[in-house]
């Protein structure tokens, strides 16, 4: 589908500014506005928390924060994939599916050894990562279709791999991958230790890298910077299949963490995802965006989910109504400042 | 004229690839149908045609709001959301009597739909991006309303799910009724006609004058009254409200009937009998497999691969 | 000065598309540190020349040598790895990515372990751009730069991947004086550097003001080359439009009768001061009914921009329009439209047709809620309206449903025509509507535009087609540079005197004739 950004039939571009005669700094307001985009969502992440810790006696526990800490990680990891998959302009329906593929091969490979069981489901969901970037990229076809089929083709092979869902492969206690999945080190879980250090990566990679700078520039203006020489057709292939990978990588380490691959887990994941990476200040029309703000987006859903279960009355669907209205707002708010920002 | 003839006279292969996607449809339901009769027992039977019908009606419904929003060149990712709001809404308003309750899913599914329009025509989000949020919160609020499955014991509402009119479902009735309709208003009406030339060419609607926030937010509204229906009449047919499961990948059902049946995800042209054969398409396909002792992860996969296919073929169609 | 040897030299250059043989038989040489103009009118073959030579297009017939070395270029990247860099009117460079991220864009400088330098590329974009005279926070987006600024980004971009030669296709179109000169002095310093420069663009001024040498193109063909300071402004002009001096066509070779019934009437538009930022200065238009008034200028000067603005495609800042008496808001099309306003944009292909709906509903879109009850369309009454136009136009389609898009240029302009035929309007706004149209087709277009003034609309025509607007207008307007300088009426009304205008200040031409006569 062809994406049309915010269209007007005819333009007027009144946002010039000589050129030369002494530096020209950022203009306050353009300022404020790339602050907003770009830490916006820790502001809130810090408010919210402060609020928690004084409503909530149960929140600022070491056994809280632990908790909700591990249980970021794993979609903290997804995201991360995400975020390079958006900032291309793209998007990847298929993390769930495939966060649910890597828990249920991880288990099943955990008879065969660690090694089988880590590397499996990399590899397999890495594939359909491959096959979903060569649509992508090389049929041409829109991302959210192709993924869409991946969600559900990823989804039946979880499935036809259990039985129809009936089996429910354990990873047994004590193994390597047991102790990756349920181990802490230092009082954190393994998981965050982990996480943490793919971000590192990942934030290296985005900014400190050739790829990192194509990704940007895929997303910023494609044709643009096939003509300035990058590769766009093998950069968009190698972000679906990072996204596959680490989807596939997230639920593997899920699946240790639980000691068994679990099938109904990762519906709905991909939203998830899709929204921490937005409200993490990562553009979803491309171009823009930061993978830490996708690590706050996370720990924002995930203090939110912890809040409501903390207010006893509240069912935790209300985290899917925030969500829907962060994102709606996020989008919103994006919008204009996208569009004041050309007019500065 | 000689000349335009000359120009549209295509190749062997090209003609082919036209004629598999305006008739591929057809024939694939053609196809499935003579080879279940061939090889299904119980294939041929009065009762098993009604179960097909009646549990493809639904998603018929929804994929008829979806391709008048894909006729505009967008998508739209809440109707799943949708389906289960109103079935929650039901549910809470079902006390009141039948259509008090129908009214209030009807102003729940407009304000959905207003959202999604108001995102996309006046804020000027992508419409995959608009939707979304909806997608996600739609079905939280469906699920504050209404936790969990709750039985419904309404005469009036069973009857909707399973009476029918000289042995026609009335879930069917509704179906081809509303697909007519949606037929007609493409065909014969200003707005359809608005929708096809802002799904075609946005710029060119916009300098003839044509009221395009206005249009491309009403076929949102639709879309979602569409989903409600749906989501009303599945509701109707269970007996009981689930706000948790209902609808769940019915986004996905409903692009892939619609793009099965030869309306371009580029807009500007709006298939509705290809359309509705999309859906009995996919339905057909899931119940050869089920009745083949072939398990659901099999349909799953089929299905992918038929979307992807379809998409395929659809390349390069449309414009440009 | 003995001329180092050329880095660039085609030879006998053609292609054709279906139905246009766009560029046939043309040479270009460049020498190192030449400034080459470029320059010709609408379809004149410019575009398919550049794309030629950067990759895009692949010749049917001739060579490019380039550093003594015949090529042909698969892909534009090619090209400018092999040192032949486009900065193209809208800058295409990533507008999210800092400015120096977009300068080191594929070879940005690395550390011993591989990383990128963010120090280092920072300062060396700004000591780049420095060089430039452009001293701006190399950190920031590149979008939060001016046009200009970013110009030279691409700029420093070509150059520093060691460009041999730099083609700047209308650099100019959205700057400001200031940059303007700013972009100057980088062209002299690429100069001094030995690196050759084509530069396109339709400011006369400009050309004269940095180019060395000229190419003008018409219809595809090379019709002149040499030292641009050999040729005079005005015969630059002439040369260009494909007319001679003192050569007044009497007969002419349009449709056009000549000599409306332009009445003494009040006029049934009237725009004031109408102005767009960087776009139009205070252009005003006055039409009577029945009267065609042609705008005049060379491509860029604000005719197109004038059009939209009218019709409301095009948000002013300061203005009035009001039709037969009545003001209008600016700034919205359907306001326009019932006041009525009819556009037929320039281009046909993205503005204008629905390419995937047919005839019939192409001709009804406008007219449609006036053809509806409660929504529903009135087949019938769209038939009529259809069957009317579509007899009246002269229109060709297979059948009524067949797709616009499936027409000749000249039917869908025509279609075009129909749709706001239907609207009843007092005012058609016609932009270059003969356009890529084939001759017979044209004749009629021309005929057309006759019989409506005759009826007693007013007509505002574009057309990049000297002919074509001195014969169908009764009066014509000159735009340069996004202002009127100057306004032909009866029997100024000819070529010269509108070549004149368009080449010279001068509102009295003399200075200009006796430069005619020297050249």
């Amino acid at each position: 589908m062809t994406v049309t950004k915010t269209q007007a039939p005819v333009s007027v571009d009144d946002g010039r500014r000589p050129a030369g005669d002494g530096p020209v700094g950022p203009a306050r307001s353009e300022r404020l506005t790339a602050l907003v985009q770009q830490h916006g969502a820790l502001a809130v992440l810090v408010i919210v928390s402060l609020v928690a810790t004084f409503s909530f006696d149960s929140f600022a526990t070491g056994d809280n924060v632990s908790n909700m800490a591990t249980s970021s990680a794993f979609l903290a990891i997804v995201a991360l994939g995400m975020t390079f998959v958006i900032i291309t302009g793209g998007i990847d329906l298929s993390v769930g599916s495939l966060f649910a593929l890597g828990g249920v091969l991880a288990a099943w490979g955990s008879r065969h050894g660690t090694l089988v069981a880590l590397l499996l489901p990399l590899v397999v969901c890495g594939a359909i990562g491959v096959v979903n970037g060569l649509l992508v990229a090389r049929s041409r076809l829109a991302p959210f279709i192709v993924t869409l089929a991946a969600m559900l083709g990823a989804r039946g092979l979880m499935l036809a791999i259990t039985d129809e869902g009936a089996d429910t492969y354990l990873i047994g206690k004590g193994s390597f991958l047991a102790e990756l999945g349920q181990g802490s080190t230092l009082g954190l879980g393994n998981p965050v230790w982990i996480m943490l250090a793919l971000f590192v990566a990942g934030a290296v990679v985005l900014r400190r890298t050739r790829f990192g700078q194509h990704v940007y520039a895929v997303g910023g203006n494609e044709d643009a910077a096939a003509l300035m020489g990058a590769p766009v057709a093998r950069t968009k292939i190698l972000v679906y299949t990072l996204s596959g990978v680490l989807a596939g990588l997230a639920g593997a380490l899920n699946a240790a963490w639980l000691a068994s691959g679990v099938t109904i887990l990762g519906n709905g994941m991909e939203l998830e995802a899709i929204s921490a990476v937005v409200i993490g200040g990562t553009l979803l029309t491309g171009g823009l965006g930061h993978v830490s703000g996708s690590l706050v987006g996370v720990l924002l859903l995930k203090v939110i989910q912890n809040v409501i279960n903390q207010i006893g009355s509240l069912d935790s669907s209300y985290q899917q109504v925030v969500s829907g209205a962060f994102l709606a707002v996020v989008v919103v708010a994006q919008t204009w400042l996208g569009r004041r920002r050309q007019l500065l | 004229m000689a000349e335009a003839a000359l120009r549209t006279a295509p190749l062997d292969k090209a003609r082919a690839l036209q004629w598999l996607q305006k008739y591929g449809v057809y024939a694939g339901v053609a196809l499935l149908l003579v080879v279940n009769i061939a090889i299904t027992p119980h294939f041929l039977s009065a009762e098993n045609f009604r179960t097909q019908a009646v549990q493809v009606a639904p998603v018929i419904i929804v994929a008829l709001g979806m391709a008048l929003v894909i006729g505009t060149e967008g998508v739209d990712l809440s109707v799943g959301a949708v389906m289960a709001l109103a079935a929650s809404v039901t549910a809470l308003y079902l006390g009141y009597g039948l259509v008090p309750a129908l009214l209030v899913v009807a102003v729940f599914a407009a304000a959905v739909g207003l959202a999604n329009g108001a995102l996309v025509a006046l804020v000027g989000v992508q419409p995959i991006v608009a939707t979304l949020a909806l997608m996600v919160g739609g079905r939280g609020v469906a699920l504050v309303l209404l936790p969990q499955l709750q039985d419904l014991r309404n005469p009036q509402l069973a009857s909707l799910g399973s009476g029918d009119v000289l042995g026609i479902p009335y879930l069917i009735l509704i179906a081809a009724g509303l697909a007519l309709l949606v037929a007609f208003v493409v065909r014969r009406t200003t707005f359809g006609r608005q929708l096809l030339a802002i799904g075609d060419s946005r710029p060119a609607a916009q300098l003839a004058g044509l009221p395009v926030r206005r249009v491309l937010i009403l076929v949102y509204v639709i879309c979602a009254l569409l989903a409600a229906v749906a989501g009303v009449l599945a509701t109707a047919r269970l007996q009981a409200s689930d706000p948790t499961s209902l609808g769940n990948l019915m986004e996905l059902s409903a692009i892939t009937a619609v793009v099965v049946g030869g309306t371009p995800l580029t807009g500007g042209r709006v298939n509705i009998a290809g359309t509705v054969a999309g859906a009995v398409l996919i339905q057909l396909l899931t119940a050869t497999l089920i009745k083949h002792d072939l398990p659901p992860s099999w349909t799953q996969i089929a299905q992918a691969v038929v979307i992807v296919a379809a998409v395929y073929a659809a390349r390069g169609r449309g414009k440009r | 000065m003995a001329p180092p040897a050329e880095v660039l030299a085609v030879r006998g250059l053609s292609k054709s598309f279906p139905g246009v043989r766009a560029l046939d038989d043309v040479d270009l040489t460049l020498h190192p540190g030449e400034v080459h103009a470029l320059i010709g009118e609408n379809g004149a073959g410019k575009s398919t020349l550049i794309k030629l030579l950067t990759g895009v297009y692949r010749p049917d017939a001739g060579d490019i040598v380039f550093q003594g070395d015949k090529v042909s270029f698969a892909t534009p990247l090619e090209a400018q790895k092999a040192g032949i860099s486009t900065i193209y009117q809208e800058v295409n460079l990533i507008p999210l990515l800092s400015v120096a991220r977009n300068l080191f864009l594929g070879r940005e400088p690395r550390n011993r372990f591989g990383l990128l330098d963010s120090a280092r590329m920072n300062r060396e974009a700004e000591q780049a751009l420095g060089a430039y005279g452009v001293r701006v926070d190399v950190r920031r987006p590149l979008r939060a730069l001016g046009v200009g600024a970013q110009q030279m980004v691409a700029l420093a971009r070509a150059v520093a991947s060691e460009a041999r030669i730099v083609i700047m296709d209308e650099p100019t179109s959205s700057l400001e004086p200031r940059e303007v000169e700013t972009l100057f002095s980088v062209i002299r310093r690429l100069r001094d550097e030995g690196i050759a420069v084509v530069y396109v663009s339709h400011r006369l001024d400009e050309l004269y003001a940095v180019c060395d040498t000229v190419t003008v193109l018409r219809d595809g063909r090379r019709v002149h080359h040499g030292r641009l300071a050999d040729l005079d402004r005005l015969s630059l002009v002439s040369t260009m439009l494909g007319r001679e001096l003192g050569e007044v066509r009497r007969e002419g070779l349009t449709k056009f009768t000549g000599g409306h019934h332009a009445t003494d009437s009040r006029p049934v538009l009237e725009a004031r001061g109408l102005t767009v930022p960087h776009t139009l200065h205070e252009v005003s238009v006055s039409i009577r009914p029945g009267e065609v008034v042609g705008l005049g200028g060379l491509l860029g000067s604000g005719r197109t921009e004038t059009a939209k603005a009218v019709s409301g495609a095009l948000p002013t800042s300061s203005g009035s329009i009001t039709v037969a008496g009545i003001p209008l808001r600016g700034g919205s099309t359907p306001a326009a439209i019932r006041a009525g306003i009819s556009l037929l944009p320039e281009d046909r292909k993205s503005e204008g047709i629905v390419p995937g709906l047919s005839v019939r509903e192409n001709i009804s879109l406008a007219v449609l809620p006036r053809l509806s009850r409660f929504g529903l369309v009135s087949e019938a009454r769209v038939d009529s309206i259809v069957d009317t136009f579509v007899e009246r136009l002269r229109i060709k389609a297979s059948s009524p449903r067949q797709k616009v898009g499936e027409l000749s240029g000249g039917n869908q302009q025509k279609v075009l025509l129909a749709r706001w035929l239907a609207m009843n309007p007092k005012v058609l706004l016609l932009d270059e509507p003969t356009r890529g149209i084939d001759v017979g087709a044209k004749a009629e277009v021309q005929k057309l535009v006759d019989e409506l003034a005759a009826d007693g609309l007013g007509v505002l025509l574009i057309s990049s087609d000297l002919e074509e607007l001195i014969e169908g207008s009764d009066r014509v307007v000159v735009l340069k540079d996004g202002a009127v300088v100057g306004e032909l009426t009866g029997d100024e009304v000819t070529e010269d005197k509108l070549m004149r205008t368009i080449a010279g200040h001068s509102p009295d031409g003399d200075a200009v004739e006796e430069a005619a006569t020297d050249g």
